[in-house]
């Protein structure tokens, strides 16, 4: 476990591996496993150093860093959509030796086909692997009400906002029934208050579907505000900082939780986390 | 347009220059230029001839023929090039080279191989289109959004699925635009072709007007042809909107 730099114990509100982490290795279920990932571009660049991470199942966990630290390459890895340079990811047990059912992926540009509907757009995955398309319809029906899109089926994508647009994308993920979402940086090209909204669906989605998300973003507020368990990666070679357990209780509104001393603290927390090396 | 705050039509300035061109066939500056009405009535007449009739079949043959022929070549070899780099490596200069050579040049070698006869247009039409279908293939698959391709194979798509499902459509205004610019080549080289040989079809009926001096004849020819350039550039030309209107809109 060379790859775990471990800070002690903070005094701030955030559990910092006080108790023994789900995202630890040596916790019990964990649906992806990384272990020893390296990736090396051209040889030389090296993204990623010795990454070993267990994803633990039905939660939410972020990989959060700054630009350039291989969070999306590893995200990629996970996928099946790269090849690491050296190391294995197991999902379930098995080896990933390229994208598989068991996985979905969320992009940061959408992906979406222009020239076909929201409703095609949305059953992609299904028509991949050939499912009637009458079933196929009515799953990707589901998912697009399920997303807040109902009434945009037979819409194309160029006539959607952005944040729409990532709707379909997230409709597409979820209507080929993957246990693990992979979501790369889902809100970037997004606004502000659209982002909100989204994050909050996002939430109701996360308890509601039971799927096990992995979610990209560089955004501190995003990360605390959505996940059960936070990476943190440093800059080039990736490696994986520290990681937080938030822990924030969400029973209450929206705004109550960004009002939450608890949370603005793990906020500050990583956020002075991460000057250390931002300089 | 607008001339002193009227608004003119496209079409006027064309009158215009039918006007002048009548002007100056009346004047009978030269034999070379007929009055523009003479012309059109030639135009009308050659359309209920049936030399011409026979010579617009055979000539639509051969077209259509060279031109399914580069289209069913030119748009795989595009794709290949696009997404094989070994492949472009390979090719990229030849079709860069052809694309802009003068292969009228190569018409009577063509004559040597092929025969004096329909064969040879059909490959002269070949030559003439095929090559600018490649290059706008190739551009238009290495512009496909890397995402798009991630997506498909993330979702499970076989190599098949991915080139019929994504690359293809992906690429398809930029496939147009090369069927365009291609079919207005083929025009050119199915013309060009007969004249070379001669004997059949537009070049028979170009050969038999200029050498007789038969002008009117001969221009109604060319019209007829121009305008039927025109007609098969812009009928693809509509489609391609069509397409952009969903293909272009690329985030």
């Amino acid at each position: 476990m060379g790859a775990l730099h471990r800070i002690d114990p903070a005094p701030a509100a955030a559990t910092i591996l006080q108790r023994p982490s789900a995202l630890d290795p040596s916790a019990g279920d964990p649906v992806v496993q990384v272990r020893g990932i390296t990736k090396r571009y051209g040889g030389s660049v090296e993204a990623l150093k010795d990454i070993d991470l267990d994803i633990p199942r039905g939660k939410l966990t972020t990989l959060l860093g700054p630009s350039g630290c291989g969070k999306t390459t590893l995200l990629k890895i996970i996928a099946g959509l790269l090849e690491p340079s050296s190391g294995e990811v197991r999902v379930n047990g098995r080896e990933v030796t390229g994208p598989g059912p068991e996985r979905a992926f969320v992009f940061q540009d959408f992906a979406l086909m222009p020239w076909a509907t929201v409703l095609r757009n949305a059953a992609f995955g299904l028509e991949l692997r050939g499912v009637p398309r009458r079933e196929r319809e009515d799953i990707g029906r589901h998912y697009i009400r399920e997303v807040g899109l109902a009434g945009f089926e037979e819409r194309y994508p160029h006539e959607l906002s952005g944040g729409m647009r990532q709707r379909v994308g997230l409709a597409r993920a979820l209507a080929v029934k993957a246990e693990v979402l992979l979501l790369d940086e889902p809100f970037s090209a997004v606004d502000e208050q659209t982002r909100r909204k989204f994050q909050e669906d996002l939430l109701r989605l996360v308890a509601q579907e039971k799927k096990t998300f992995l979610f990209v973003t560089h955004s501190i507020e995003e990360a605390v505000y959505l996940s059960d368990g936070i990476v943190m990666l440093s800059r080039r070679p990736g490696r994986i900082n520290r990681i937080i357990e938030p822990a924030i209780d969400r029973s209450g509104s929206p705004d109550e939780i960004r009002r939450d001393k608890h949370y603005l603290d793990t906020v500050e927390e990583i956020w002075h986390g991460l000057r250390d090396y931002v300089d | 347009m607008t001339l002193c705050g009227v608004r003119v039509p496209m079409m006027a300035s064309l009158i215009v220059w039918c006007i002048l061109w009548e002007i100056v066939g009346r004047m009978e500056l030269i034999f070379l230029v007929p009055p523009f009405t003479g012309v059109l009535s030639a135009a009308w007449e050659l359309l209920h001839n049936p030399k011409y009739l026979d010579a617009t079949a055979v000539t639509l043959r051969s077209f259509a023929l060279g031109m399914t022929l580069a289209i069913a070549v030119g748009v795989p070899l595009g794709i290949l090039m696009g997404r094989v780099r070994a492949a472009d490596r390979l090719l990229g200069m030849w079709v860069n080279m052809f694309v802009s050579a003068p292969l009228s040049a190569l018409v009577p070698i063509l004559m040597i191989l092929f025969g004096m006869g329909t064969a040879t247009v059909v490959v002269t039409v070949f030559l003439f289109s095929v090559w600018i279908i490649v290059l706008d293939t190739r551009a238009g698959v290495q512009h496909v959004p890397g995402s798009l391709v991630e997506m498909a194979r993330s979702y499970g798509a076989s190599r098949w699925q991915l080139m019929t499902r994504i690359v293809l459509l992906a690429a398809l205004p930029e496939i147009l635009a090369g069927i365009r610019l291609g079919l207005i080549r083929g025009v050119k080289g199915v013309v060009i072709g007969q004249l070379l040989v001669s004997i059949i079809g537009y070049g028979e009926l170009f050969e038999l007007y200029s050498r007789n001096f038969l002008m009117e004849e001969f221009w109604a020819l060319t019209i007829l042809l121009f305008l039927f350039a025109m007609l098969i550039a812009e009928a693809v030309g509509v489609l391609e909107k069509k397409i952009e209107y969903y293909a272009g809109v690329r985030q």
